[in-house]
């Protein structure tokens, strides 16, 4: 398990230097894509709600770079994903399944892609849209996602 | 053997089809007399109405409940006709004493028992102060001990405020549907004396899939507004919609329709509303909502007369208003732990949040403004959130913080002996301690160092009651019975709260490796289901202690829904009070 991590790793900074893909670069710090963290996400976090960035207020409709952990999908079909700051750890009889934390980021994927293990740190890739939306599928709320995404083990 | 086995199998199912019509409330529940309730029926088959008979004590029921029933030909379940049924709704009996509620249609028959009781006609107390800890376990309390005041030569240093409570009681915690218990159903079993299903708060679950259909039963809250003039005070660390606090005013089926049990306080108009849980209080267009409505509950509260308080500031002063909503937290208020030494958790986006000792403190100065008396439930629930993920010093030093706000109750019942205070938990957890854990003890791997003789060198340098650290060399050693996959370090988790496992994508847990190269570190594999992400509570009963008029009520052992006739017969919440 880990043997491949390191393998997979040092491919995709092979492939980002020799070939300079935006998509399958790491880091991508000054790159095409912009890095997002989850405690860039909110300038303004209060009981009474919580307010976007500068930075993600500026980011939106741009391409991000943005790390963390992907909860396992609600359905098995569902067309995205929730990316989370820490892995997910719901307690079923402390709180319930509707109880994500604030600072979660909703991904839809451009292309089918198998689900991670939960330990994994994932670096997520694609367009930052901002504002409240409702999957049409699921009803799932979401205020921040990623768009045309694709992701990677980091 | 294989024969008699077969017998049994048959008779048994016979007897399964014989008992399967249900009556809400069930057999031996305890009604407060001239409270409100609903009844239902559920047959297990389609029944014709007039086939359906009902009687009450021999009679026919209409005498004794007062209206006619509503006969429900065909109930659904998962779309599936599961039979009919009859409801009454909203219907109080008078009159104490035994009733045979007896019910016939077709070949289905069901009798049950409840016994409607009546309280004092004076009322004994003036206030009740309701402190529970959620999931408080006898280890709790001893770490608390051996935590806060230390111990020398096998005798306590000092004492915890709980110590000198003078009356006890056993309390058994189990739902109407499982040994096992959920701090939703035992808390309403406290504040309804009915004991309920597991997550329901304030109903009778019935089979149908609507969560806020269900029979309901009358809340402490509903009780005081309906016979007294007294104040109400809900306090908790968690979500103020959370199980716990929710069950002073709430019936819902399920304990996570928390925007509407928002909407159920809000009509209940508690004085005052301190804890955590604000995002169920936006409306959704706000970031940070868990609303899927437009209500601004925020502006609701404050049009109604609330002073609104967000932080520990506006806490201190907003004692001059009438009623008070005090919102600290868009979740979960973070545990005393992280708030006051480490500032872990979420302490670094809500910095400013109060502790218990100062919401209960100025929750007893609001409310005891009205000389009518008060009713306060002030609930630690965090002891419960941090003994799930197996954090124990996160839950045993949130267990020394309620103990302080018990202080801070108990001076008011000095002051004032007409206060019933009563402290309790509403389920255990496995957490027990096994000694020490000595890191100077001989042995290369951690477990050697477990169970160790001697005491532990915590030290409370400025006499706080909390351990200026709770990462010391010879430290308390807990564990907790019952887990999922995890890492155990044999440390506190200084760097916030514990999260022992983690879901993969077949919803299943797994040791979360974030734990896996803290020196010492070892894997322990799961004794729960897979789908269990911490530990369980456990069904060890609970004891529960009080002091002051009434108190004497409770001995030996006594059901949680036991537990409310004292507080009712405390107030005489059988007799309407004008004065």
């Amino acid at each position: 398990m880990k043997k491949s991590f390191g393998a997979q790793l040092s491919r995709r900074r092979t492939l980002g230097f020799v070939v300079g893909l935006p998509l399958l670069m790491v880091g991508g710090r000054g790159e095409a894509s912009d890095d997002l963290t989850f405690d860039d996400l909110y300038g303004k976090i209060s009981v009474l709600g919580l307010e976007f960035s500068e930075k993600v207020k500026k980011l939106a409709g741009k391409p991000v770079a943005m790390r963390g952990f992907m909860a396992p999908p609600l359905k098995a079909e569902a067309q995205f994903f929730v990316l989370t700051e820490v892995p997910m750890s719901i307690c079923p009889f402390c709180s319930s399944d509707s109880d994500w934390p604030d600072n979660i980021v909703v991904v839809y994927l451009n292309r089918k892609q198998t689900f991670t293990q939960p330990n994994e740190t994932i670096e997520v890739r694609g367009t930052l849209e901002v504002g409240s939306w409702t999957d049409p599928d699921t009803g799932f709320v979401s205020r921040l996602r990623i768009r045309d995404a694709a992701y990677q083990a980091v | 053997m294989r024969k008699l086995f077969a017998a049994l199998v048959v008779s048994t199912a016979l007897a399964g089809a014989a008992q399967a019509t249900t009556v809400y409330p069930l057999d031996r529940a305890t009604i407060l007399a001239g409270s409100p309730f609903d009844f239902k029926v559920e047959f297990s088959s389609v029944v014709k109405p007039e086939d359906v008979k009902i009687t009450v004590n021999g009679q026919d029921y209409k005498a004794a409940l007062g209206k006619d029933v509503q006969f429900v030909a065909e109930e659904k379940v998962k779309d599936k006709v599961a039979g009919s049924a009859v409801i009454l709704r909203n219907l109080t009996i008078a009159n104490a004493g035994d009733y045979k509620v007896e019910v016939s249609a077709g070949s289905e028959t069901k009798s049950v028992t409840w016994n409607v009781y009546n309280t004092g006609t004076t009322p004994k107390a003036k206030n009740i102060i309701f402190m529970l800890g959620d999931g408080l376990s006898v280890a709790h309390r001893t770490a608390a001990r051996l935590m806060s005041k230390g111990m020398t030569e096998g005798k306590a240093n000092g004492r915890l405020n709980m110590d000198d409570l003078d009356r006890m009681a056993f309390i058994g915690t189990s739902a109407a549907d499982s040994i096992t218990t959920d701090s939703a159903n035992t808390m309403s079993a406290y504040m309804t004396g009915h004991k309920g299903a597991i997550n329901s708060l304030g109903v009778y679950a019935d089979r149908t899939a609507d969560t806020l259909d269900d029979p309901r039963v009358e809340t402490i809250g509903e009780a005081l507004r309906r016979q007294t003039k007294k104040s109400i005070g809900i306090v908790a660390t968690s979500e103020i919609e959370d199980a716990t606090p929710a069950a002073v005013v709430s019936h819902t089926r399920r304990r996570d329709d928390k925007a509407e049990i928002v909407g159920m306080m809000f009509d209940l108009r508690p004085d005052v509303i301190l804890g955590g849980g604000s995002a169920y209080f936006l409306p959704q267009a706000t970031n940070g909502s868990k609303r899927k409505d437009d209500k601004d509950y925020i502006k609701m509260f404050q049009d109604a007369g609330y002073k609104l308080a967000t932080d520990k500031n506006e806490l201190a002063a907003a004692t001059n208003a009438d009623k008070i909503l005090g919102l600290f937290h868009t979740g979960n208020m973070d545990v005393a732990l992280d708030r006051e030494f480490l500032k872990k958790g979420t302490v670094g986006k809500f910095p400013n949040q109060p502790g218990l000792v100062d919401m209960t403190k100025t929750a007893i100065d609001q409310l005891s403004k009205n000389p009518e008396g008060f009713f306060l439930m002030v609930e630690a629930s965090n002891i419960d959130k941090m003994t799930h993920p197996l954090d124990n010093e996160r839950a045993v030093v949130d267990t020394i913080e309620f103990d302080q706000a018990v202080g801070v109750a108990k001076d008011f019942v000095a002051r004032n002996p007409d206060t019933l205070l009563v402290v309790t938990g509403d389920h255990t957890h496995g957490i027990t301690i096994v000694g020490m854990i000595d890191d100077e003890a001989e042995g290369t791997e951690m477990r050697e160092k477990v169970g160790v003789r001697g005491f532990p060198n915590y030290v409370d340098a400025n006499k706080d009651g909390f351990p200026d650290s709770v990462d010391v060399t010879k430290r308390l050693a807990m564990f907790v019975s019952n887990y999922p996959d995890h890492y155990e370090t044999f440390r506190p988790k200084l760097d916030g709260p514990f999260s022992p496992a983690v879901q993969n994508d077949k919803k299943e847990y797994v040791a979360n490796e974030a734990y896996k190269d803290v020196p010492g570190a070892v894997f322990v594999q799961g004794n729960l289901p897979k789908d269990a992400s911490s530990g369980a509570h456990t069904v060890d009963d609970v004891v529960l202690q009080a002091t002051g008029p009434a108190s004497e009520n409770f001995k030996g052992y006594m059901e949680q829904s036991d537990v409310y006739k004292v507080l009712a017969d405390a107030f005489a919440l059988g007799v309407k009070q004008t004065n």
